[in-house]
């Protein structure tokens, strides 16, 4: 049997912020699958096999015309269905001349992929991400393409937030993380890790949001979507006004989003997002946040990069070294039984025909 | 779509005939098991002349069961692949590729037709189980000489139901093409396998109809042309060659059996590599590729030595055996 790939392929993925894709070719690896992306006149988002069907030479390379794009070697041209309709020096065209079109749909500010069965792409199979439109949450949000780590390694990240403690020290990071229980429940596609902190001090970052003193309840509530959407509805109220049990009236309510597509089997891409739904017409605080998250090596992101990265190498480095799993992990390990029991059925096909035909 | 085809062994598990001579062969491939999608092909080893060959066949089905279907007509002047086929007993051990897929069906398509002529019925049913499958709009047109050629009948109407029609010539029932495709909406897709009569009538009304030529999808094997297969006698002056076509080779075959040194690609009249310059011809070229135009054609400068043939006694050419 082939290797089999850590990253399912009958799924959305994420692959471009809605304004990254413009008339113009643009060139991503998605899945061990290179592909060209670029929006039509009409605004539709087409996205082909990044290969020339005739000598290979990546159709990024080439331009667009007319909503078709040349081939940049040998003029070739494909529509946006992947259909040559264009050969040079001769009249006809070889009917088998095509490059893969994939399904693509545009929901929620990002441009999302199907990397699979084309037959299988069923939009209502796309992940829940309504946190990132723009109405009820606000945020400006970012990717950091091509993070040098298997998209498991940030699933698990957020899937645990006791790291918070230690990477994030001095914005989110504190001890009632690690000191206080929390519960792990799960469905066919997701798991959801949710802890309560009550009447704990607010750290720094939640503090500021909160803008009033006191002693706070705080939340945690990650909801893992496989095989790899995660939202975070997190936040703080007054201790003691019923944000447990409902009422958020008296506290601030935020949510991160992240989108995490496989690039190849240890590299990724990830969008990122953290939105709120306070002080929403606060163009500064969108601004601050955005800086709390990313600012050139210094925000809670760019921690996280450096950490996940510096995982990947060093699992490179120990091959054979499993990871250990620590209780806090339970949340991670549900989220990838989840991407595991895709990747099963996914397989099933290829793997359980073997021997049937012996004789 | 550039794709890796593996070879699998695979045992022969049963044989049934459609009609009497479409033979249906289910195959039961070893190793990993890769689906066909609709439209998909496999390679299969055959024995032809003592000699191992590989033909082409299109997936029968999806294979949810995990056995390939294929279904081989009989032809008489064929060049042996489709006899050696008719030869294997169930049970018979067989090389046979991964499908590949020259012909792929496009999905959410608001409209499709689906033009089967003879044996082309093979590709054309397996993307009318897709459609039906997928819920999709779609008509099924397929047309034969007579009816006991029909196969998939009773598949087909259980299928696709009142989606299906059949034609018979022989009962004077005729696809009639243009107005099929005239009552299409805009932006379907229309699919074609049969004879390159079939096709060549329904580019010309496709192409009369203003709508975009990459929405006709056909394959061809290159089996089919306007007349039968017949011997000719194939004349190389330049290399002092006069050699005789027997009806069930090809002419690159012929070529490459007395060490003619020639390039090609697809074989099967797509890619246009191994056409050669026709200096004379005694008789009617038979031009059985989809790589020249009508026009092209009609000038008879060229053919495409993989497919097309002469009905008439002799065809002069000449090779490209020289420095400039």
């Amino acid at each position: 049997m082939a290797e089999a790939k850590s990253f399912p392929l009958n799924a959305w993925y994420a692959v471009a912020w809605n304004h990254e894709i413009k008339h113009e070719l643009a060139a991503r690896t998605i899945c061990d699958q290179d592909v060209v992306l670029y929006r039509r006149d009409d605004g539709a988002v087409a996205a082909l096999e990044d290969a020339c069907w005739h000598r290979l030479l990546p159709l990024s390379m080439g331009r667009l015309k007319d909503n078709q794009v040349v081939c940049g070697y040998h003029g070739l041209v494909f529509n946006s269905m992947g259909r040559c309709t264009y050969m040079p020096a001769q009249k006809t065209i070889n009917p088998a001349a095509n490059v893969r079109a994939y399904p693509i749909i545009e929901r929620h500010r990002l441009i999302w992929l199907w990397p699979g069965d084309p037959a299988l792409a069923d939009p209502a199979k796309m992940p829940d991400f309504h946190w990132n439109d723009g109405n009820d949450w606000v945020g400006e949000g970012g990717a950091f393409y091509n993070l040098k780590c298997d998209y498991r390694l940030v699933v698990d990240n957020l899937m645990d937030l006791t790291h918070e403690t230690y990477v994030h020290v001095g914005s989110i990071g504190d001890e009632a993380i690690t000191s206080t229980p929390f519960e792990v429940t799960h469905t066919d596609r997701t798991a959801t890790v949710t802890r309560w902190m009550i009447d704990i001090e607010p750290p720094p970052f939640w503090a500021k949001q909160l803008g009033r003193l006191g002693r706070v309840d705080r939340w945690q509530i990650i909801y893992f979507q496989a095989p790899s959407v995660v939202v975070g509805d997190v936040g703080v109220a007054l201790t003691g006004t019923g944000a447990q049990q409902g009422d958020r009236s008296q506290g601030v309510n935020g949510a991160f989003l992240a989108a995490i597509t496989p690039e190849t089997d240890k590299t990724c891409h990830y969008f990122w997002n953290f939105v709120r739904t306070f002080r929403k017409d606060d163009g500064l605080l969108t601004r601050d946040i955005q800086r709390a998250h990313v600012n050139d090596g210094r925000g809670v992101y760019d921690q996280d990069h450096d950490v996940l990265e510096a995982q990947q190498k060093a699992i490179d480095r120990n091959p054979r070294m499993p990871f250990y799993n620590l209780n806090i992990d339970a949340g991670a390990l549900w989220a990838r039984r989840k991407i595991d029991n895709m990747l099963k059925s996914e397989h099933a096909q290829s793997a359980r025909a073997s021997g049937e035909a012996a004789e | 779509m550039p794709e890796r085809i593996e070879w699998r062994s695979a045992q022969l598990h049963s044989v049934r005939d459609l009609t009497p001579d479409i033979r249906l062969f289910e195959i039961a491939p070893t190793g990993d098991f890769v689906a066909p999608t609709p439209g998909s092909h496999f390679n299969i080893v055959v024995q032809v002349n003592g000699r191992a060959d590989v033909r082409s066949y299109s997936a029968v089905g999806l294979s949810a069961d995990r056995v390939y279907r294929i279904a081989v007509k009989l032809l008489r002047d064929s060049r042996g692949g489709s006899a050696y086929m008719w030869r294997l007993p169930a049970g018979a051990q067989m090389t046979i590729s991964t499908p590949g897929n020259h012909f792929e069906l496009s999905r959410g398509r608001e409209q499709y037709l689906l033009l089967a002529g003879g044996i082309g019925i093979t590709p054309i049913y397996t993307m009318a189980v897709a459609l039906a499958q997928a819920g999709a709009n779609f008509r099924l047109l397929y047309g034969c000489r007579r009816r006991q050629d029909l196969a998939f009948v009773d598949e087909l109407q259980n299928l696709v139901g009142d989606r299906v029609r059949f034609f018979v010539s022989e009962e004077g029932t005729r696809i009639n093409v243009d107005e099929e495709i005239g009552r299409l909406a805009p932006g379907s897709e229309l699919y074609v396998c049969g004879p390159i009569g079939m096709l060549e009538a329904a580019k010309r009304y496709w192409s009369e109809s203003g709508r975009p030529i990459d929405q006709l999808r056909f394959e061809t094997f290159g089996s089919s042309g306007r007349f039968a297969s017949q011997p000719f006698k194939l004349k190389i002056p330049r290399l002092g060659l006069e050699l005789n076509v027997p009806a069930n080779q090809t002419m690159l075959e012929t070529l490459e059996s007395v060490g003619v040194e020639m390039i090609f690609d697809c074989r099967r009249g797509e890619c246009g590599l191994c056409a050669l310059p026709i200096l004379s011809v005694d008789g009617i070229v038979d031009h059985r590729d989809v790589f020249f135009s009508d026009e092209e054609k009609a000038t008879n400068k060229k053919l495409c030595t993989c497919v097309s043939r002469i009905v008439g006694s002799s065809i002069t050419i000449d090779t490209a055996d020289r420095a400039i």
